[in-house]
């Protein structure tokens, strides 16, 4: 048995699956309205971007935590008579991890077409890390017994340790980390469905309350009620959609480091999951990070961009600090860091909304507020200012880093199809 | 019988099913730490698991530990999530990595325990208390009571022993 890591020997997949739909609700808080009707509304409009009836879908996945509808209740509402359906436990890293088995179980012949969702009242129902109270007064016991019982219970407070650690192997400074809040908040001041459109500076996040030191409260991502939807299939029916399709050249789904009941067990902590998933990320796509136009990095926090672009390979391991902060992630610059304004500023859907996202960054239909010409396209400008474009000129590749936690992520390389 | 105690308010139940559990906090009760240790390959192991993470045995018996470490890793809660906690805030999450098996069975591996800084009495430590401790920190562990036979392993700073000139802390 080989221990090699590397999972790279199958390339015959590569370029054969593509995204063909994305849907999604506005992004709120307060939906006023279930997340089964949420879903439902997400994929409706997905399956419409993908000019698909209800039986032309046979597949859905979706995943979340107790907090969301199953695949057979929206089946249901719109009609569907699936082939092939799995609802999962999990929140980040799962859009991409699902795509992979999306591909999975098209190629195994279970069915032909998937969509999958993700539908949350992340605000107004069921908060992340026991906000609100669920979960922070139950009984101690197994697991708990070694977290929540010293207060660690939330996100923030359990990922702080890696972050903090980062800080001191590699002199990384808050001044640096600031900057993806930065940066996200000028992409989302030009993206009209953002939840907050300001644009804020590196002196708002270090002057904003500290949550969990090392975060402040503007380098923690906004909760937001949604529901989010994307369309998998064969590139050779993707050509009957109306879009553009975003070709899928790999997929890394839920890679880990060692010890993954309590990574921490197992160093160095400041090193993440995706100093792992690049070693089948990469090969798979037949591509590396310089081939990258625009990344789409998981912002739970804003050290959690950071810490995967480093880890993938973006810039040099330590560096992640001067690369957050050098400007390159900015609409104009080299690559472009969630345009939409991810996590941080746009909704908190767990990695969904950043996967749709560049795939209208391929296409070349980004919904900002640029002039609608009269063929019905929009007629970009390419001007990044306040409440400007945020379209990428003509590019080819994205990648979608997602996290779970520092020591599990998935990926997501696509490119432009024809 | 379950193992049954109280902390911060909270109920605490370890079943009877959830055997490597109860020995773990009945031990902390004894006053000492005792971790998990391989009865094949001679490793120790936190937190509690029903298998040796390196040679997959279940056999396992507790072996003593100094209970002293240095801080590998911390964080300040300003914004607490459980009620019980809020009026401690800021309190310290400590990474404790123990002086034993340092760098094995890999390089970079350890024993690196969950834990509060406290007082010597086991209250969530004061702000002045938290603003001392950093990266580095030497600390020792103390035994909070959480009821009969059952207690939760915390941590204080080692008065013992000289704490090093220039532990790291988060820049203010």
């Amino acid at each position: 048995m080989t221990t090699d890591i590397n999972a790279s020997t199958e390339k015959y997949l590569r370029g054969k699956y593509a995204i063909v739909g994305i849907g999604e609700t506005e992004y709120t808080r307060g939906s006023g309205t279930t997340t089964r009707a949420l879903g439902t509304t997400a994929v409706r409009n997905a399956l419409k971007d993908a000019g698909l009836k209800p039986s032309d879908v046979d597949g859905m996945l979706s995943y979340s935590g107790n907090d969301s509808i199953p695949s057979t209740s929206l089946a249901g509402d719109l009609g569907i008579r699936l082939n092939f359906y799995m609802d999962v436990m999990g929140g980040g890293s799962s859009t991409e991890a699902l795509i992979g088995i999306a591909i999975g179980v098209i190629e195994a012949g279970m069915c032909n077409t998937v969509a999958l969702f993700r539908a949350m009242n992340g605000y107004s129902q069921v908060r992340i890390g026991g906000t609100g109270g669920r979960g922070a007064t139950a009984p101690l016991s197994g697991d708990a017994l070694f977290s929540r019982a010293y207060g660690q219970s939330s996100a923030g407070q359990s990922f702080a340790h890696t972050f903090m650690r980062h800080m001191y192997d590699y002199g990384t400074t808050p001044e640096q980390i600031a900057h993806v809040k930065v940066i996200h908040s000028e992409h989302a001041s030009n993206n009209p469905k953002a939840y907050y459109k300001n644009r804020v500076t590196v002196d708002d996040v270090l002057s904003s309350r500290v949550i969990v030191k090392p975060l402040h409260l503007l380098d923690c991502c906004v909760e937001t009620d949604n529901a989010t939807c994307i369309i998998i299939t064969r590139m050779d029916r993707a050509k009957d959609c109306p879009h553009i399709p975003a070709k899928i050249m790999s997929v890394v789904g839920r890679c880990s480091k060692p010890r993954i009941d309590n990574h921490y067990q197992s160093g160095p902590i400041s090193t993440v999951a995706g100093h792992y998933a690049k070693e089948i990320l990469w090969p798979n796509a037949g591509l590396g990070p310089g081939d990258v136009d625009i990344t789409g990095s998981y912002d739970a926090f804003t050290f959690t961009s950071m810490l995967q672009l480093e880890d993938y390979g973006f810039c040099k391991k330590g560096d992640g600090g001067d690369y957050v902060s050098s400007g390159i992630m900015r609409l104009g610059n080299k690559r472009p860091n969630n345009t939409s304004g991810g996590h941080l500023c746009e909704a908190y859907t767990h990695g969904m909304n950043m996967v749709i996202e560049n795939v209208r960054q391929l296409r070349g239909e980004i919904d900002d507020s640029c002039p609608i010409g009269e063929n019905g396209q929009r007629m970009h400008t390419y001007d990044y200012s306040e409440g400007g474009c945020r379209q990428v000129k003509n590019p080819e590749i994205s990648a979608n880093l997602g996290w779970a936690m520092p020591g599990t992520g998935s990926a997501l390389v696509m490119a432009k199809g024809d | 019988m379950p193992l049954e105690g109280t902390h911060l308010g909270a109920p605490v139940s370890i079943p009877d099913l959830d055997k490597p559990n109860q020995e773990f906090y009945a031990h902390c009760s004894s006053g000492v730490l005792h971790l998990q240790h391989c009865s094949e390959c001679d490793l120790v192991r936190y937190p509690t698991t029903t298998a040796c993470p390196w040679c997959m045995s279940p056999e396992y018996n507790w072996k003593p530990m100094s209970g002293k470490g240095h801080v590998y890793s911390y964080a300040e809660i300003h914004h607490a999530i459980q009620p019980a906690f809020r009026e401690h805030t800021p309190y310290a999450l400590l990474l404790v990595e123990l002086d034993e098996q340092k760098d094995q069975p890999n390089e970079y591996d350890g024993l690196r325990l969950n834990g509060n800084l406290v007082t010597n009495n086991g209250v969530l430590a004061p702000p002045d208390l938290v603003a001392q401790i950093g990266i580095g920190s030497r600390v020792r562990v103390i035994m909070n009571d959480l009821g009969e036979g059952i207690a939760l392993p915390q941590w204080v700073l080692d008065d013992s022993v000289k704490q090093p000139e220039n532990v790291w802390r988060y820049p203010d």
